[in-house]
């Protein structure tokens, strides 16, 4: 019997020819992460559990992120925590103010997870390291503590689900749309502890980097991991990067799947989550009027290179909104530096937008940028829950690049076309 | 969570997609421990809740509970603010491996949460897995744990698992 891809990766780790799905496996790690909100559980657990040593120290990372540049005293008191442990332990990657940026951009670009690997982080948007060909997975800090430990974890084979997307990408339509419209299509669970594998010929297309996007956001359809083929695409991004030799695998033709579910991005429109869940979905169209008081261009999901160019090509030449705070968030400090060679940092700022440091940030209401009772955002973050900006009384609608940075120039949500023609 | 133990509280009922947003937004992830974040747990969808909360009260709700970030503080802060364990029909994945690593216990029995309104009295027995509602007088057997985990929770969680295993590993190595 055929196995998918990420069964695949699943039996390699645990030393065998083949896995089914509702196994419980003990499985290696190649690689285990955690951020400034989860590791300093993650290493009082570590000691509670008597270990001295982590496994591996070119295996575990440390990634302050989320309240980096430390927002107030306790989270610098966390990123001290994590500091010492990296400094004690002898961690070959951890990564400073100044160096860091969001966890799920910079570990890729680092080289530091391949096609084939095994991944788990003390986040649930670990997940997108799919978009190489690799297993990956959110876990509690608990969990990661056994990882930073035993360099293993306890996993359920998870059924896989196979989407494939076909047809005519309209313009303006990239991951962000995709991955809004595939969970708006099954709901906030409906992969829940499923593998998602996107697949068909506009997949083949897409870029990496909407492919990070796409993977990124499968634990919002509660999947365990989401994930792609590796091909030539990943190949050529992998290049200068990688630090370790690799594999690509593939599920095989024969391979089970628990469903399987066709899309055609044809007539696509750029898709909006409404608040407050990312399976709200609706085409921009019907979203109706809708004013904005802030809009954050930036995080896990949407903080790389082509978003960073989708947002500058929409902004060009044009104002942000009289009464619109607008935000850019880009992911790493290589995505910054990039965007100041190419004249993009010239476009935002000549536009009246904010340009950040990397960081988690507003994204889930934690500094820089955080909403009052009765505010509205439009983000190209992943979650539009109850309170996740700021006050449980603002909102937040989740879009792609384009339709954020037109919605900053209009002041309300609207199709990129509106703006930028 | 410890087996064997047989639990009685109050319900708070709540509905489906419950995520870790709401149990304890990320303002307060900069504390650690469950007596700093019990007092902020589901804040942002029920301010009474955490006043009002009794210890051993129980929370049950639909479907994907704690569904959302992985913070290990959302089974923190139900720990936290005294409730006992949580019924719901369906949980988020991630919050159900946390929720076991940190003795809290969880329980999924779709059939209860029908059955269950805010302020019905509830008897919890872990080890059989059951649910009896004592103001409907009506009783349910929820989903078994996996062999796998109940040993998890018999070791008294992971980490408790983990510390037998770096033992072991210790003792075969000298």
């Amino acid at each position: 019997m055929g196995q998918t891809l990420t069964e695949k990766i699943l039996a390699a780790h645990a030393g065998r020819e083949e896995v089914h799905p509702g196994e419980l496996l003990n499985v290696k790690v190649d690689l285990a992460l955690a951020n400034d909100v989860t590791a300093p559980l993650a290493i009082e657990a570590f000691r509670s559990m008597g270990a001295e040593r982590v496994f591996h120290p070119g295996k575990v990372v440390l990634v302050p992120d989320h309240f980096t540049p430390a927002r107030d005293i306790a989270a610098a008191r966390n990123c001290a925590l994590l500091r010492e442990f990296a400094r004690e332990q002898g961690l070959e990657f951890y990564y400073e103010v100044g160096r860091v940026g969001i966890e799920h951009v910079l570990l890729p670009e680092q080289g530091l997870v391949l096609p084939g690997d095994l991944v788990v982080g003390a986040d649930s948007h670990t997940c997108t390291y799919g978009a190489l060909g690799a297993f990956s997975t959110g876990v509690g800090s608990t969990d990661l503590a056994m990882a930073m430990a035993l360099g293993e974890v306890w996993l359920r084979v998870p059924e896989s689900m196979l989407f494939e997307y076909v047809g005519e990408l309209p313009r303006w339509i990239g991951g962000k749309d995709l991955i809004l419209h595939t969970i708006g299509r099954i709901g906030v669970d409906g992969a829940r502890y499923r593998a998602m594998e996107f697949t068909g010929p506009v997949v083949d297309a897409l870029s990496m980097d909407s492919r990070f996007t796409m993977a990124n956001m499968a634990v919002e359809a509660g999947a365990k991991n989401g994930i792609f083929r590796a091909d030539e695409k990943t190949r050529a991004w992998l290049e200068g990067r990688a630090r370790r030799s690799f594999q690509f695998l593939e599920s095989d033709p024969d391979a089970r799947y628990a469903e399987k579910i066709t899309v055609d991005v044809s007539k696509l429109e750029p898709q909006v989550a409404l608040p407050h869940l990312p399976s709200n979905v609706r085409p921009v169209s019907e979203v109706g009027t809708v004013e904005v008081d802030q809009v954050v261009i930036g995080s896990c999901t949407n903080g790389r290179l082509e978003d960073m160019e989708i947002a500058a090509s929409v902004l060009r030449g044009r104002k942000v909104h009289p009464r619109v705070r607008a935000m850019v968030f880009p992911g790493s400090q290589a995505v910054l530096l990039e965007m100041v060679r190419r004249g993009w940092m010239e476009v935002f700022l000549e536009a009246g937008a904010a340009v950040s440091t990397p960081t988690c940030g507003p994204c889930l209401g934690g500094h820089m940028g955080v909403l009052a009772e009765g505010e509205r955002a439009v983000a190209t973050t992943n979650r539009n829950f109850v309170g996740r900006m700021g006050h449980p009384g603002s909102e937040v609608y989740l879009s792609g690049p384009a339709v954020a940075a037109a919605s900053a120039v209009a002041g309300r949500i609207v199709h990129p076309e509106e703006v930028a023609g | 969570m410890s087996e064997g133990m047989v639990l009685e509280g109050n319900a708070w009922r709540y509905g489906r997609d419950i995520d870790t947003d709401v149990i304890i937004p990320a303002r307060y992830l900069t504390a650690t421990t469950p007596e700093e974040l019990g007092p902020h747990c589901l804040e942002d969808l029920d301010p009474e809740f955490a006043n009002k909360v009794q210890p051993g009260d129980i929370i049950v709700a639909e479907e994907n509970f704690g569904s959302g970030s992985s913070r290990e503080h959302a089974p923190l802060a139900i720990k936290g603010c005294g409730v006992s364990c949580v019924i719901a029909s369906s949980f988020a994945r991630i919050f159900y491996r946390n929720s076991i690593n940190v003795g809290l216990p969880i329980l999924e029995c779709p059939q209860a949460v029908k059955d269950v309104e805010t302020g019905h009295r509830l008897r919890v027995d872990l080890e059989a897995g059951t649910v009896e509602n004592l103001t409907t007088g009506n009783k349910f057997q929820a989903q078994p744990f996996p062999d796998f985990m109940r040993e998890i929770i018999s070791r008294g969680g992971l980490v408790e698992y983990v510390r037998e295993r770096l033992r072991e590993s210790k003792a075969g190595g000298a």
